[in-house]
């Protein structure tokens, strides 16, 4: 018996609310982060993440009492991600209780600041989140902006230069599967995961348990993260992890 | 008036969750985050946190001239260190080559550089980051109401390595038992995080905040 397979609930806070989106786009409610964060951590939620997707930047710092909130009152590891710029921005989510901070799109613009990052913070608060999507060629490409932006990066040199920086852990999101509940894009999520000595979380695509496992035995994922399946009441996490210990995986439970 | 619980602050990562949970199992406890070397030294207990790289701690402790503060504390009254507050009671460590505090013998080492695998085949990676269990080598009131091999949240690329055997309260496979915690009369010490491990975390913090010290 050794380190369990971990599982991650992601809550994309749009405005102060839990929404819920396909690719991206379309979004549905699904409650308060506050009293969803509560119900994951009775549950047996191994993390918590936050994707801060409000497009308004005015309404960008409402995340932070947020984050306050549930600091203080859940005590698992909490990360915090979306329009994170500039090393003070980490420091804020920080300072609001915020145990790791996932860096996207600046990561990309500047990947210095992954580096600035976690020479000051050090790397285990580093996650660098990739939004993969398959190119016109067939080839794995790094976008931007929610899936909008084209880079030109290859997603597994990317995310190894990543590692190189200082990342401490990598967040990867298909684009292609994301919302679609029809499964991880598993190839990829192998292709990266052997590729690093840093954990990588497998994201995009869950629709049933199996997929969860699929991550794990077929993608080699050290965690998996969905969102949908747990918000609207499908599954609960702990049945999430009894279903991936049928499929011989260690949880925690 | 002295508090109950100061949580030493020299400037080395979130030290929020580390308070907000000692709060949350002793509601009724004064608990202060300070750099303050007289309010560390009349706290009733002192715990010691910290992240990031051994070097940068060390070097933050020197300049805010808490050194011999954590070493009186460490000698006098219940002192949790968590994580590298664990690491740095050692003599030595391998991240960046710095000496610790040399308060406790041993010293602290990587993870292997080249693949490690458990006993699946399976890669494990560094950071050890995650849920592990945690197995219990010898009874201790920091133990009281924590099942042995419960997990606790983890998250290093260094560990310690003990000089004396008998300083080791429990072990951890990753894939080869490693210390996770160290026991010497009023010193209790953790390479996991308990302010992030939950229930068997929070169990863990309210056996520091009534421990007396003793074995």
């Amino acid at each position: 018996m050794g380190l369990a397979k971990r599982i991650i609930p992601c809550l994309d806070v749009n405005a102060g609310r839990v929404v819920k989106g396909v690719n991206f786009v379309d979004l549905r409610d699904a409650g308060d982060p506050v009293e969803i964060a509560r119900r994951y951590d009775r549950e047996g939620a191994d993390e918590l993440t936050f994707l801060d997707i409000t497009a308004s930047s005015d309404q960008r710092d409402l995340i932070l009492p947020i984050i306050e909130a549930v600091a203080s009152e859940v005590f698992i590891p909490l990360t915090v991600g979306g329009g994170v710029r500039e090393v003070n921005d980490v420091r804020r989510l920080l300072n609001a209780g915020a145990d790791k901070v996932s860096i996207n799109t600046t990561a990309v613009n500047n990947p210095q600041m992954v580096a600035d990052a976690a020479a000051r913070f050090g790397s285990q608060c580093i996650v660098v989140a990739i939004d993969a999507k398959t190119n016109a060629d067939g080839r794995w490409e790094v976008f931007t902006h929610g899936g909008r932006t084209a880079t030109g990066l290859d997603v597994v040199e990317w995310a190894f230069k990543m590692q190189e920086l200082g990342a401490g852990e990598i967040l990867l999101t298909s684009m292609d599967r994301d919302g679609t509940k029809s499964g991880f894009n598993l190839a990829l999520t192998r292709a990266v995961s052997d590729a690093l000595n840093i954990p990588v979380i497998a994201s995009g695509g869950v629709g049933t348990l199996q997929h969860l496992a699929d991550g794990v035995i077929q993608g080699h994922a050290d965690a998996v993260l969905a969102a949908s399946i747990f918000h609207f009441g499908e599954y609960s996490i702990h049945e999430a992890k009894l279903h991936m210990m049928q499929n011989g995986i260690e949880v925690r439970l | 008036m002295a508090v109950d619980i100061a949580v030493i602050d020299y400037g080395m990562g979130n030290l929020r969750s580390v308070s907000k949970a000692l709060e949350h199992v002793a509601p009724a406890a004064s608990v202060a985050v300070t750099a303050d070397p007289e309010v560390i030294l009349t706290a009733g207990r002192v715990v010691f946190p910290g992240v990031g790289a051994m070097g940068d701690c060390m070097a933050e402790l020197d300049q805010r001239g808490l050194i011999d503060v954590v070493k009186q504390a460490a000698a006098s009254k219940p002192f949790l260190g968590i994580c590298l507050g664990m690491q740095m009671l050692f003599e030595h460590s391998e991240e960046g080559d710095v000496a610790g505090l040399g308060i406790l013998p041993g010293r602290v080492l990587r993870f292997p550089a080249e693949a490690m695998f458990d006993n699946r085949n399976e890669r494990l990676k560094v950071p050890h980051m995650g849920w592990n269990e945690v197995h219990q080598a010898v009874p201790h009131p920091m133990w009281n109401g924590i099942t042995d091999g419960a997990r606790f949240y983890f998250v290093h690329s260094y560990y310690v390595e003990a000089g004396n055997p008998e300083l080791v309260s429990a072990f951890t496979l990753y894939p080869f038992p490693f210390t996770c915690a160290v026991a010497h009369n009023n010193i209790f010490a953790v390479q996991f995080h308990p302010e992030k491990s939950q229930a068997a975390g929070l169990t863990l913090l309210g056996n520091f905040v009534t421990w007396e010290g003793n074995v």
